[in-house]
C-alpha cells in the first residue's frame, strides 16, 4: 500500500496550493487556490487529473482547507458551483466566516479587471454553506475510517494545520504557518503525532530571520518618517489578516507618540472584518486574547473609513487598501495617483506572487517605469518599503516544526523551486528524513506498509508484561507541545525494557481471533505441564601423572575447591565472553552446573568408569537450550591439564 | 468495570455524581453541590434596600440574634414553620456525603460535564492529597468559574453580618438544635435517614476556586485526551447549555459512554451530538430529569397562570417536550406576563441561574419593549456580569447552528451587545455599586442571582418588591417555592414558576438508545417502571443510589497492535492437539494513545535475553521406547517408585551404540551419556514427542 499525492499547485511555485492524497481508498483534497499572478486557466488546479469523468463526489472523500488566503481558497467556488463537487468541506470556523469577504473583494477586483467572471456573489454564498466548521483539535470523524483535526497554526485568524489518519497511515498538511508569535497571533501549536508524511509550505524556505520586534520598528519609523514630511503612506493588503496585524501595530504606535494624523481603511470591508476578529478572540495570541473582557485589541482608535475624494485631499495620511500585491482595484488606483510623488511611500508585503504589480516593484530602484497594462505605463518615484517581517514561518522553522514531528516523509510545496531544492537538501541531509519536492501535477508516491496487526491480549499477560518495569518512553504526543524543548518532552505512554513479553504466546485458531495471551496460561487451556528436558554427565579427568597434580601433590589442600577453582580459571579464559559464577558448590555458565563429584556411585556415571582411582569427577548438568555450550565446556573438563598452546 | 452511584441529583442544578471505575482508574464523574438546600437558611437578615423619593439608600441594622436561649427553643418547637423558623447563621454548603466515603487520592480522573457539576469541585481540590487530573470542556469550566466566584463574592454579606464562623461547627449543627428544627428543614439537614448532616462545609474562598481551576484540564468538544496513555476521553455537545457534554471513555478493554442530561435542540448551545456517542459498549444512562419533573398536574388543563399571591405558588405547569416549540412558548408567556407588570409600573425580577435562558429573555423582553416601544431599562446585577456578557459573544464554537450561522453573516452572536451599546441593557457588579445607584430607574427588569431566593441581589429587590402586587417574580421549578418564598411573606407580588427543558424525554430516552446501539445500558432504577428498553438490542442493569454495580460486557481481551515487521519474525509451530498454531512473543510492549502496541524494540536488549523455548506435553513410555528403537538404540528398561509410591521413574539403558541413560518423570527428562551425539539423538526423540513453544 501507498500514500499518493497528487500535486495540483503549489508546487515548486507559490500560488493555486491544492494537493489530492490518497490513504487507502479515502482521497482528501487539501487547499483549493488559485493563482493570482495568471488569469487564464493555469488560474486554477487542474482538477481533472483527479477524475476524468468530473465524478469528483465520488472520487473525493473531503475537501479541507487550511485557511482564508486565496492562494488557499480561491478555487473553492470555482470547484463546488461550477465543477458540482458536492461532498464535505472542512474548514476551521474563522476560516469559514472570512473566507467569504476575501473571495467576495477578489470577485469584485476581476469584475473591474473586466475578466470574465468565474462566479458570482451568491456562488460563494453557496459555496460556504456546503462547509463544516471544525474547532481547534477537534476530532472529526468524516467517515467511518478517516479521522481528521485541526492544530493552530498562526499565519492568520483561523489558520490551521491539518492531521488527517487513515488506519495506521497518519498524515499532517501544514498549509502556511508561523512558529513565532506576533502582534495578534500565537505560533503554531501541534501535538507530537507518529506520521508517515508531512506536507509543509516552504516560503522562506532559505531565510532565516532574527527579532521580529526590530523588524516591526523599522516598519513603523519608514512610517512615521513619511507622514512627519507631509507624505501619504499606502499599505496595499488583502482585508484580512495583515491589515488588523499592521492596523494594531500602527493604532498602538499613534497612541504612543500621540500622533493624529489620520489612519484610513478602504473601504467598509476591512472596518467589518475587524467585528469578525472581535467575536472570534479566541483564535487570537494569548495577550490579545487576557485583555478583551476590558477593551477588545480590534477596536481601533485611530483608525477610520477612507472616502474616494480623499486620494488627492493635501496633507499626509496612512492608507490601508484592498487588494494586496497591487493586482488590481482600489489600491491599483490609488497606487497610479500616488506613486509620482517622492514624499509618498508605498509598503510591500516580504511576498508578491509573480504577475503582480508589487512583484515587480519588488526587484525595481526607484524611480521606476513600470508597464500596469499594455497601455498603461507609471513612473514610480516614490519611496518603496518592503516589510521584512512575516505570517510565513522561516527555515529554521520548518526545520524544527519537521524535527519535532520526525514523519517518516516530507513534501516541500508553496515556495520557489531553487529554495525549495535547497531546503529539500537540509531535510534529509540534517534530520535524515526522506524529502520530496514535486512540481505541479506530479504525483509523489509514499510506500506504506499496514503498520499493526490486531489481536486480542490477555489481561494475566498485559499484567505480567506491564506491572514490573514501567519506563516511559520518549517520542510520541503530549498535548500541546510546543518546540522550544524538543527533546526533554515525554509522552504519557509507558514501555517497558525487558523480555517479559517472551512469556507470551500467540496463539491463532481456525475460525478464532488470535489472542496473545501468556504461556501459564496457554498451559492451563490445554490442560498440559511444561517437560524439562535436560542432561546430566559426569565427566573423568584423569590426574594420574599431571603435571599440575604433582606440582601440587606436596600441599595438603588439593581437593575439590582446588579443582573446581582450576576449571573456574580454565573456563574464564576460553569464554571470556560468557559470564562463569562460582557458587562455591558449584559454578554455573547459563543452564549449565558443574561441581567436583565425591559420590562413589554416581548416576551420572557412563557405568565402565565407576570411581577409578586418580581421577576427579566433574559432574555436569544442563538444559537442552545450551546443549552446544555444554559440549564445548565438557572438551575443556576433559582437557583440563594439557597445558594450552 | 465497576459503577456506583454516589447521588442521582436534583434537576438542571444539582446534576447527579457517579464514580465509575475502568481498566485500573477511578473517574468521578461531575462534582455539585445542593444550592438548593440553602432556602433552610435566612436570607441575609439585616440588610434593606429602600427607596426614598426616588433614590436609593441602604443601611444595615445589626440585630442580636440569641440563638441559645431556652425562650428561643421554645418558641420554636411551638410556633408554626414560618420565616422565623428559618436558621439565621452564615449558611454552609450541602455537597455529597457519599463522596466523603471515597479516599479522594484514590480518585483519578475527574470528569465535568456542566457548569453546574464543577461547584462543589474545590472542596476536593483543596483537599492536599487530591491528585486526580480534571477536564471538562473550556466554556463549561468558564461558566463555572464565574459561578463559582460569583458565589464567594455573594456568601460574604453573610459574613459581614454573621462574623467569621471559624472551625467549630456551628450552633445548628448541634443535634440538640437539630432536634428542634420544624420536619420541613430537618429534612434538609439531615437527609431522610439522618446520614446527610456530614454533607455541610463552610464555603471555599476565592483562593480555593483559583486553585481549583488551575487543576482542570479544559478541551473542546470532541478533543482526544489520553489519559495516562490509557484512557481516550471525549467530550461531546450535550445541548443542555453552553459548553454542557457528555463523555466518551476508550480504554482496551472497551468503551463507555456517559449521558448526561441532554437536549437535542437548543436555543443557544451546541445540540446535541448523538451521533459521536454510537456504538460505544455500555452507556451510562444518567439523565434522571422526568424524576425530577413537576407533579404532573397538566391534567387539569388550566394552562399558564400567574400565581395567586398568597401562600399556594401557582405553578405554570409545561410539559416539557424535547420541541423547542414549547421552550419559545414559555419564553413568550415569561415576556407578556413581564410586559403586562411592567406597563403596570411593577418590575420585573428574573433570579434564573440558566445562562442560555437568560440570554434568550434578555433577547426577547428586549424585542417585546422595542416593539411596544417601551422605555425601560434593563439591569443585570451581578459581580460576573461583565465577563459573563463579553465571554458569550466570543464562542461561537460553542453555540447552536442559528447563532454559528449569525457569526457568517456578519451579525453579533447575540443581541446583547447591542443592547449594551445602545445602553438599554445594564450591568451592574453589585446592589450597592455606585454605577447602580446613579443608573437606578423603576420599573425595571432585573436579572440577576440567586435562584435559591437566599443569596445575592435577589435577596434586597424581593424584600423591596415582595409587597407590590404589580411586580412579578419569574422562578424555576425544582425550588420549592413555599420554603423559597418563606421570608418575603407576605408575597403580593407575583409568582411566575415554570420549568425549563432540563434533559431527555422519557418518551424519547428508548429512541435515543436505540439509535445509540450500545451492547449493555445501566439505566436509572428509578425510570425502569417508564421505559420499556428493547432487550433485544442491547442487555441493560439497573441502577440506584448508593449502590455499586458491576458492568458486565467490556471485552475479555484488551486490543494488542503487533507491529506487522515483528509478527513477520515470529516462528509460528503447529501443537499436536486442537490445530492451534502458537509463536513465542518478543519485542517490546507500550501504551500508546489507548493502545497496546507491541513493538520491535531496542534489538540488543531483546536479542541478548532470548529465552530458551518450553517444551510442553507429557512423554509416554511406550512411544519413547518405540521411537528410540527405531533409532536403533538397544534398551532396556526400569521403574522406580519414589519412597512414598506416589512418584514413578522410568529409567531407560542404553546399552548400545554407546552406554546412556534417561530418566524420566512427569516434568522433567535427564539423559546421561558421555556421548555429544548420542545425547543429540535421544534428545531429538523426546522433543519429537512434546510441542516446543
Ligand atoms: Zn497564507
Ligand atoms: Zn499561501
Ligand atoms: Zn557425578
Amino acid at each position: 500500500m501507498a500514500i499518493e499525492c497528487l500535486v495540483l499547485g503549489a508546487g515548486q511555485e507559490v500560488g493555486k496550493s491544492c494537493v489530492v492524497v490518497t490513504i487507502n481508498d479515502k482521497k482528501i483534497m487539501f487547499d483549493c487556490g488559485m493563482h493570482m499572478g495568471y488569469s487564464d486557466n493555469r488560474r486554477y488546479p487542474d482538477f481533472s487529473l483527479i477524475s476524468k469523468s468530473g465524478d469528483f463526489n465520488n472520487s473525493l472523500t473531503c475537501i479541507v482547507v487550511t485557511h482564508f488566503h486565496l492562494d488557499h481558497i480561491g478555487a473553492l467556488p470555482y470547484f463546488t458551483e461550477v465543477c458540482g463537487y458536492n461532498g464535505p468541506i472542512y474548514m476551521t470556523y474563522p476560516t469559514k466566516a472570512l473566507a467569504p469577504l476575501m473571495l467576495e473583494d477578489n470577485r469584485k477586483v476581476v469584475d473591474r479587471r473586466g475578466e470574465e467572471e468565474q462566479f458570482s456573489s451568491e456562488q460563494i454564498l453557496e459555496c460556504m454553506k456546503k462547509v463544516t466548521a471544525v474547532d481547534l483539535k477537534q476530532t472529526v470523524q468524516v467517515d467511518k475510517d478517516l479521522q481528521i483535526r485541526a492544530y493552530y497554526a498562526g499565519h492568520v485568524l483561523g489558520a490551521a494545520m491539518f492531521y488527517a489518519r487513515v488506519g495506521d497511515a497518519a498524515i499532517v498538511y501544514t498549509g502556511d504557518y508561523n512558529m513565532t508569535p506576533d502582534r495578534h497571533l500565537g505560533a503554531a501549536q501541534i501535538d507530537r503525532l507518529q506520521l508517515d508524511l508531512v506536507i509543509t509550505e516552504s516560503t522562506y524556505a532559505t531565510t532565516y530571520r532574527d527579532s521580529k520586534y526590530a523588524r516591526e520598528r523599522e516598519f513603523l519609523k519608514t512610517v512615521h518618517k513619511c507622514v512627519a514630511g507631509g507624505g501619504k503612506v499606502l499599505i496595499p493588503t488583502f482585508a484580512l489578516g495583515r491589515a488588523q496585524e499592521l492596523c494594531m501595530l500602527l493604532d498602538d504606535y499613534w497612541e504612543q507618540m500621540n500622533l493624529k494624523v489620520p489612519i484610513y481603511f478602504s473601504a467598509g470591508l476591512t472596518l467589518q472584518a475587524n467585528m469578525y476578529y472581535k467575536m472570534l478572540i479566541n483564535w487570537t495570541s494569548q495577550k490579545v486574547k487576557d485583555t478583551y473582557a476590558t477593551r477588545n485589541a480590534f477596536d481601533f482608535k485611530h483608525v477610520c473609513s477612507f472616502d474616494r475624494s480623499l486620494i488627492n485631499a493635501p496633507g499626509p495620511c496612512v492608507l490601508f487598501a484592498t487588494p494586496g500585491m497591487i493586482s488590481g482595484g482600489f489600491s491599483l488606483e490609488v497606487f497610479k495617483q500616488w506613486a509620482p510623488y517622492e514624499s509618498n511611500l508605498i509598503t510591500l508585503p516580504g511576498y508578491c506572487v509573480a504577475g503582480t504589480i508589487g512583484h515587480k516593484l519588488m526587484s525595481a530602484k526607484t524611480p521606476v517605469r513600470i508597464n500596469i497594462d499594455k497601455d498603461t505605463q507609471i513612473d514610480v518615484r516614490c519611496q518603496i518599503h518592503q516589510l521584512s517581517f512575516s505570517p510565513h514561518t522561516d527555515a529554521k522553522g520548518i526545520l524544527d516544526l519537521v524535527k519535532f514531528l520526525s514523519p517518516k516523509n516530507v513534501i516541500l510545496v508553496h515556495g520557489e523551486k531553487p529554495k525549495i531544492a535547497k531546503l529539500k537538501e537540509k531535510v534529509q541531509s540534517e534530520l535524515g528524513i526522506q524529502c520530496f519536492d514535486p512540481a505541479n501535477n506530479e504525483t509523489v508516491s509514499i510506500p506504506f506498509t499496514t503498520h499493526y496487526e490486531k489481536v486480542g491480549a490477555s489481561d494475566a499477560l498485559l499484567r505480567s508484561t506491564l506491572s514490573p518495569n514501567l519506563k516511559f518512553l520518549r517520542k510520541c504526543s503530549e498535548q500541546g507541545s510546543d518546540f522550544s524543548d524538543l527533546d526533554v518532552r515525554t509522552k504519557p505512554g509507558l514501555q517497558v525494557f525487558d523480555d517479559r513479553m517472551a512469556e507470551g504466546i500467540l496463539m491463532v485458531q481456525r475460525n478464532q481471533k488470535t489472542k496473545a495471551l501468556h504461556q501459564d496460561e496457554l498451559m492451563a487451556m490445554l490442560g498440559v505441564e511444561s517437560h524439562e528436558i535436560k542432561f546430566a554427565n559426569c565427566c573423568p579427568v584423569d590426574i594420574a601423572n599431571s603435571d599440575t597434580r604433582n606440582a601440587f601433590l606436596s600441599q595438603p589442600t588439593v581437593d575439590k575447591s582446588f579443582w573446581q577453582h582450576l576449571l573456574f580459571e580454565k573456563l574464564s579464559s576460553k569464554f571470556p565472553e560468557t559470564s562463569i559464577q562460582d557458587y562455591g558448590e558449584h559454578l554455573q555458565i547459563e543452564s549449565f552446573y558443574v561441581s567436583v563429584c565425591t559420590k562413589e556411585m554416581c548416576p551420572h556415571r557412563t557405568a565402565s568408569l565407576q570411581c577409578m582411582p586418580e581421577t576427579v569427577y566433574f559432574c555436569c548438568t544442563w538444559s537442552i537450550a545450551d546443549e552446544k555450550l555444554a559440549w564445548e565446556i565438557i572438551s575443556v573438563i576433559k582437557n583440563l591439564l594439557l597445558k594450552d598452546e | 468495570m465497576e459503577f456506583t452511584c454516589l447521588s442521582e441529583g436534583r434537576g438542571f442544578y444539582f446534576p447527579p455524581c457517579h464514580i465509575l471505575d475502568i481498566c485500573g482508574f477511578r473517574v468521578l464523574l461531575d462534582c455539585p453541590m445542593d444550592l438548593s438546600s440553602l432556602t433552610m437558611f435566612m436570607p441575609v437578615p439585616t440588610d434593606s434596600f429602600t427607596m426614598c423619593n426616588g433614590e436609593i439608600t441602604s443601611r444595615s441594622c445589626q440585630r442580636s440574634m440569641d440563638l441559645d436561649s431556652n425562650e428561643n427553643k421554645r418558641r420554636k418547637i411551638n410556633k408554626p414553620f414560618d420565616e422565623s423558623s428559618l436558621i439565621r447563621a452564615e449558611p454552609r454548603y450541602k455537597i455529597i456525603k457519599n463522596l466523603l466515603l471515597w479516599d479522594v487520592s484514590s480518585i483519578d480522573v475527574v470528569l465535568i460535564s456542566s457548569p453546574m457539576g464543577i461547584l462543589g469541585l474545590p472542596f476536593l481540590t483543596c483537599n492536599k492529597d487530591f491528585s486526580a487530573k480534571v477536564y471538562a470542556t473550556e466554556a463549561a469550566a468558564r461558566f463555572g468559574q464565574l459561578m463559582m466566584e460569583d458565589l464567594v463574592t455573594m456568601h460574604k454579606e453573610f459574613r459581614q453580618v454573621y462574623g467569621s464562623e471559624g472551625s467549630v461547627s456551628p450552633q445548628w449543627m448541634k443535634w440538640e438544635e437539630l432536634e428542634l428544627l420544624p420536619s420541613e428543614l430537618k429534612e434538609i439537614a439531615l437527609g431522610k435517614d439522618g446520614s446527610e448532616l456530614a454533607g455541610w462545609m463552610s464555603l471555599y474562598s476565592a483562593a480555593d476556586v483559583k486553585d481549583c481551576m488551575q487543576k482542570i484540564q479544559s478541551l473542546k468538544y470532541a478533543e482526544e485526551v489520553f489519559y495516562n496513555g490509557t484512557l481516550i476521553i471525549k467530550a461531546f455537545a450535550s445541548g443542555l447549555e453552553i459548553g454542557t457534554c457528555n463523555w466518551s471513555i476508550i480504554c482496551p478493554k472497551g468503551s463507555i459512554a456517559y449521558l448526561s442530561s441532554s437536549v437535542l435542540t437548543s436555543a443557544t448551545a451546541m445540540c446535541l451530538d448523538y451521533t459521536s456517542l454510537q456504538r460505544n459498549d455500555v452507556i451510562i444512562y444518567a439523565d434522571f430529569t422526568p424524576c425530577h419533573a413537576s407533579n404532573k398536574s397538566s391534567d387539569d388543563n388550566n394552562g399558564p397562570s400567574t400565581a395567586d399571591p398568597n401562600l399556594s405558588v401557582g405553578n405554570v405547569d409545561w410539559e416539557a417536550i424535547a420541541d423547542d416549540y414549547q421552550e419559545m412558548e414559555k419564553l413568550d408567556f415569561i415576556c407578556s406576563c413581564s410586559m403586562d407588570s411592567i406597563k403596570a409600573g411593577g418590575s420585573v425580577l428574573i433570579p434564573v441561574g440558566r445562562i442560555g435562558m437568560v440570554l434568550q429573555l434578555l433577547e426577547r423582553i428586549a424585542l417585546c419593549l422595542e416593539s411596544q416601544n417601551l422605555k425601560f431599562p434593563i439591569f443585570i446585577v451581578s459581580s460576573v456580569a461583565e465577563e459573563l456578557m463579553a465571554y458569550t459573544n466570543v464562542i461561537p464554537e460553542w453555540l447552536n447552528k442559528q447563532r454559528q450561522d449569525r457569526l457568517y453573516s456578519g451579525q453579533q452572536l447575540f443581541n446583547h451587545v447591542k443592547l449594551l451599546n445602545d445602553k438599554r441593557l445594564q450591568l451592574f457588579p453589585a446592589i450597592h455599586s455606585l454605577k447602580l445607584l446613579t443608573n437606578w430607574k423603576e420599573p425595571c427588569i432585573v436579572f440577576c442571582p440567586h435562584w435559591s431566593l437566599r443569596l445575592g441581589p435577589v435577596v434586597h429587590l424581593l424584600r423591596r418588591w415582595c409587597r407590590d402586587e404589580n411586580s412579578i417574580l419569574v422562578m424555576e421549578e425544582g425550588v420549592d417555592s413555599n420554603l423559597a418564598l418563606l421570608p418575603f411573606r407576605p408575597m403580593k407580588m407575583k409568582v411566575l414558576q415554570c420549568s425549563f427543558l432540563s434533559g431527555i424525554e422519557l418518551q424519547f430516552s428508548q429512541h435515543l438508545l436505540k439509535t445509540l446501539q450500545p451492547r449493555h445500558v445501566l439505566f436509572p432504577e428509578k425510570l425502569r417502571q417508564h421505559v420499556d428498553l428493547p432487550k433485544n438490542l442491547f442487555s441493560s442493569s439497573y441502577y440506584s443510589e448508593d449502590e455499586t454495580l458491576n458492568v458486565p460486557n467490556l471485552e475479555e481481551n484488551s486490543e494488542l497492535d503487533i507491529a506487522v515487521d515483528l509478527a513477520l519474525q515470529l516462528h509460528y509451530t503447529t501443537l499436536k492437539q486442537e490445530n492451534i498454531r502458537v509463536a513465542r512473543l518478543k519485542g517490546e510492549l507500550a501504551l500508546e494513545q489507548g493502545k497496546y502496541r507491541l513493538l520491535l524494540g531496542n534489538d540488543q536488549v531483546v536479542s541478548s535475553q532470548v529465552r530458551s523455548a518450553v517444551h510442553l506435553g507429557r512423554i509416554e513410555l511406550d512411544v519413547l521406547l518405540t521411537e528410540l528403537r527405531k533409532n536403533g538404540l538397544n534398551i532396556t528398561v526400569e521403574e522406580i517408585m519414589s519412597a512414598d509410591g506416589l512418584h514413578k521413574t522410568s529409567l531407560v539403558h542404553v546399552l548400545e551404540p554407546q552406554k546412556a541413560t534417561i530418566e524420566i518423570t512427569k516434568a522433567q527428562t535427564l539423559i546421561c551419556t558421555a556421548n555429544n551425539d548420542l545425547a543429540c539423538q535421544i534428545s531429538e526423540v523426546v522433543s519429537s514427542l512434546l510441542d516446543c513453544i
